[in-house]
């Protein structure tokens, strides 16, 4: 009964159901600009609030060598986050060196050859390490991995290597630095590259793979030549994603890093991100210029993890792009 | 240049049969068409022929497939080397994305082996001479496949699968997607490509198959069974198939009522 | 059939290379094992009906009460162990007297956790409270409007929110709550999860309603319906599983959120619901506790990683279970 009548009204077009579409657009349309207005928001915030570390040091604030928050009778305080830029850097890179080969062997057996009774639950078993929170890496690398791997990595290679190869140079000490840290945030970072991978690998379309092997191409030639050169813009799009959460991962590097400020070749010794830097000293700032300082890092990293969202997206919308358009 | 002898051959999907036992002699120097209504099952045929069918997510076939007097589906033959000495068309013209017209082509020759400059370079031009392509991209080798029109592609695709030097050429339907100009010259191309290669080519046009073959299979969907399966009705050459036909079904589709 | 010379060396490396693609793939499931196993295993040895029932006890008061020491912790003070050192040191951890007698260390697991569990399920829960409205419209607005290139943008802006690093949440609400109100607040961690669960509860309300058949949109305008009805009582309805799933997941990421509670909850030692002051939470817990010189502190931080890692596996099995069941039925 009350069925038929909204029928009804809204033939006749008196109803105001008719004029209920202008507020639900209305609506939906403010809520989505709250998502881009808070991106712009958290970009302007920053922006201001590291004005005034901006405006006394400049870029000297990333690159300068000295980070020194407190004043004393022989310098002032001077704020140069390179020791951190630096760990930042060289445990992202450890990270992806590591997980991106791993992630694309990953994403190729999950895509082309493993048995389809097995891919789904091999998929859910990726998925659920990106679910752990990065804590939980955290406690368990503290616990776990760095007294493991100092037993059997750390402290031989560098006893071995260590006089002739800076970079492996002991002591090793607590075991805490920057391969360890590279090492958890590569597990990391694993499932989000290779589940990407996977996907992207998922949209070549068959013809590229029968083109392939009808040519007499092995079930390995016709992955890597044809598979993945296909799809390659979608896995530098992974990597790039990956390399973003790398490079913003704060638990796993406060707690595993050692949070020092020297600079040290080696990569067993302890250095600081500048995520970690971040979490550990902002509370504790002692001085509107320190607190600048540290937003203006905290700006670096949100500005240098939009760009590389930004081109990850590009690539993974050049390879979708592909797929509907060229039909090759 | 081989021929092909096809016994018992009975392709599966799953425990599913896409065609009754097939047996079939295919000749050299000849074209054989292999015509029929959809789904009778002639292009899982051909793709028994080298074995691209098992590389559907479980497609089997049984039976033998003997060339050179040597079985395709051998206990320890690599479908590799079977898909090497048989090359293979699609109806879809596939031309590599991220490689170039010359590396598209050179692609089975790199796979084999082949890396001298000047070797590779000879070997392109004649795979793009015989697919009568050489002329139109010459000097534009450097460009990628897919900058090509369809047509291009097609021939690109035979020119690919003929720089390794198969001994058979399989095509799956090479012209729906094409025009008419483009499915010409094809039709031209692989009249001029039978002189030193077996050809066996699907095609949904009977007109097609009239004009370049010299044998044709008819096969045709059986559905009293309530499992609609292929199966073989004729096989002959294409001036008895179309002009006297042993078999009332094959009358039936050529002349219009069935299909 | 004579063979290609290069035959036996490309046989080779097919064998070798689908090898490794199954090698790799193990070992991103040996870490997983790894740590779920002894997250599970310690974390379990954690567990008691003290550790979900009792508080933060700091580890030598008992010591104290045996020998009638002066306890290194004053019970009474929430922010015991936790400090907030002004020297600009990077360890605040590590309580700075009473630390130098030796068997202060010693001794079992100290307390509880519930002040965290508490904490966690009023911050993480006010948080996606705030994050459901924009989300959710959000959301609707990318699924019913997707071919608007405004749309891009949002959902550009969405990646960038959910790519951004959590602690980057943490100082943007620092800024602009903490520092203004001089006081750190459950709310403010509330506010910096609200940030972080927006993209997740976007694209998945978006995925979602894009799965609802095109028909179900059409039938429904083709009996007049206006958008904004139908939206409602047609396509949020068939989607609205699915959105739950997106809610939960977001839940369980909020939940585990470390680093932004850093700079704006700072953590207790006291069960508080006072959304205005600082509140304990459970992966502060986990992380303070992990720093800690003392054995039965660190115990606890295996039991609060436990209790969160069980958060976090239920939820994502929960969320599998039912997507299956959905994609079954509609097949």
């Amino acid at each position: 009964m009350a069925k038929q009548q909204h029928a009804e009204s809204w033939s006749n077009g008196k109803s105001v159901f008719r004029h209920g579409d202008v507020p639900f657009r209305i609506g939906t349309v403010v809520l989505a600009s709250c998502v881009v207005g808070l991106v712009l928001a958290m970009g302007v915030i920053m922006f201001v609030s590291s004005g005034e570390a901006r405006a006394a040091f400049g870029w000297d604030v990333l690159f300068g060598q000295v980070w020194n928050p407190v004043a004393t009778d022989l310098a002032a305080p001077t704020f140069g986050a390179w020791p951190a830029v630096r760990g930042t850097l060289l445990s992202s890179l450890v990270a992806i060196v590591i997980a991106a080969p791993l992630a694309l062997g990953i994403g190729i057996f999950l895509a082309e050859l493993c048995p389809p009774q097995l891919s789904t639950p091999l998929s859910f078993l990726v998925e659920l390490l990106a679910a752990i929170p990065s804590v939980i890496y955290g406690v368990w690398g503290v616990f776990v991995f760095v007294p493991f791997f100092n037993q059997v990595f750390s402290t031989p290679v560098s006893e071995t290597f260590g006089d002739y190869i800076p970079w492996l140079a002991g002591p090793v000490a607590t075991g805490r630095g920057v391969m360890v840290t590279g090492i958890v945030m590569s597990i990391m970072i694993l499932p989000t590259i290779a589940s990407l991978t996977r996907d992207v690998l998922r949209l070549v379309p068959n013809t590229q793979r029968e083109a392939m092997l009808a040519i007499g191409a092995t079930r390995w030639e016709t992955i890597w030549l044809a598979v993945v050169p296909y799809s390659r813009a979608g896995i530098i799009g992974a990597v790039m994603l990956g390399l973003g959460r790398a490079l913003g991962e704060t638990m796993a590097a406060t707690l595993l890093i050692g949070n020092s400020q020297r600079i040290s070749p080696s990569l067993f010794a302890p250095a600081t991100t500048a995520a970690s830097l971040v979490a550990n000293e902002l509370t504790n700032s002692v001085s509107t210029l320190h607190e600048s300082a540290l937003i203006t890092v905290a700006f670096a990293l949100f500005g240098i993890t939009l760009v590389l969202n930004l081109g990850a997206r590009l690539m993974i919308w050049y390879v979708d792009r592909g797929m509907a358009g060229g039909r090759s | 240049m081989s021929s092909m002898t096809i016994s018992q051959l009975a392709p599966f999907y799953g425990a599913r049969q896409a065609v009754k036992a097939v047996d079939m002699q295919i000749a050299t120097q000849e074209i054989t068409a292999i015509i029929g209504p959809s789904g009778c099952g002639k292009s899982t045929v051909l793709r028994c022929l080298n074995r691209m069918h098992e590389t559907i997510l479980g497609a089997s076939a049984k039976g033998t497939v003997l060339l050179n007097g040597e079985d395709v589906y051998g206990s320890n033959v690599d479908a590799t080397l079977i898909r090497r000495k048989v090359g293979m068309v699609f109806q879809q013209p596939v031309a590599f994305r991220t490689r170039n017209i010359y590396e598209n082509v050179a692609a089975g020759l790199r796979i084999n082996g082949m890396t001298h400059k000047a070797e590779l370079d000879q070997s392109v031009e004649e795979a793009l001479r015989s697919a009568v392509l050489w002329d139109e991209v010459k000097d534009v080798l450097s460009k990628p496949g897919t900058a090509l029109s369809g047509g291009q592609q097609q021939r690109l695709a035979i020119a690919r699968a003929l720089a390794i030097k198969p001994d058979v050429l399989l095509l799956d339907e090479p012209c729906s997607a094409l025009d008419p100009i483009a499915t010409a010259n094809i039709e031209e191309l692989l009249v001029q490509l039978k002189t030193t290669l077996t050809i066996v080519i699907v095609t949904h046009s009977m007109q097609q198959a009239a004009r370049i073959s010299d044998q044709t299979a008819v096969f045709m969907v059986d559905t009293t069974s309530g499992n609609p399966i292929g199966e073989l009705v004729e096989k002959s050459s294409t001036s008895n198939v179309f002009t006297n036909p042993s078999d009332p079904r094959t009358e039936s589709y050529i002349s219009g009522r069935v299909g | 059939m004579n063979t290609p010379k290069n035959y036996r060396w490309r046989k080779f490396v097919d064998q070798v290379m689908r090898g490794s693609t199954v090698f790799a793939t193990g070992c991103a499931v040996i870490p997983l094992i790894a740590i779920i196993g002894y997250v599970l295993t310690l974390g379990a040895s954690a567990l008691s009906v003290q550790f979900f029932t009792d508080v933060y006890q700091p580890p030598n008061m008992a010591q104290a009460a045996a020998d009638g020491s002066t306890p290194a912790f004053d019970p009474n003070d929430p922010f015991a162990g936790i400090g907030v050192p002004t020297d600009g040191s990077t360890d605040g951890t590590t309580p700075a007297d009473g630390a130098a007698a030796a068997d202060v260390y010693a001794g079992g697991p100290v307390g509880g956790v519930l002040h965290g569990i508490i904490g966690t399920l009023i911050i993480t829960g006010m948080g996606l409270l705030f994050a459901l409205p924009i989300g959710i419209f959000a959301g609707i607005y990318l699924s019913e409007y997707r071919n608007e290139r405004y749309s891009t943008i949002v959902r550009f802006c969405c990646d960038v929110l959910s790519g951004s690093p959590s602690i980057v949440a943490g100082v943007v609400i620092y800024i602009l709550v903490v520092i203004r109100s001089h006081e750190f607040s459950a709310i403010a961690g509330s506010l910096a999860l609200m940030i972080l669960m927006i993209p997740i509860v976007t694209r998945t309300t978006e995925e979602m309603l894009k799965l609802v058949p095109e028909s179900m949109r059409e039938a429904a305008r083709g009996l007049g319906a206006p958008t904004w009805y139908s939206t409602f009582t047609v396509i949020i309805p068939a989607a609205l599983p699915g959105i739950v799933t997106g809610v939960m997941l977001a839940f369980a990421r909020g939940a585990g959120e470390t680093a932004p509670l850093i700079l704006t909850v700072l953590g207790s030692n006291v069960i508080s619901t006072n959304l205005f002051a600082p509140m304990a939470s459970l992966p502060l817990l986990a992380y303070r506790y992990t720093e800690s010189p003392y054995p039965g502190e660190n115990t606890l931080a295996w039991g609060a990683a436990f209790v969160l890692m069980m958060l976090v596996l239920v939820m994502n099995i929960l969320v599998r279970v039912a997507t299956r069941r959905r994609a079954g039925a509609s097949r």
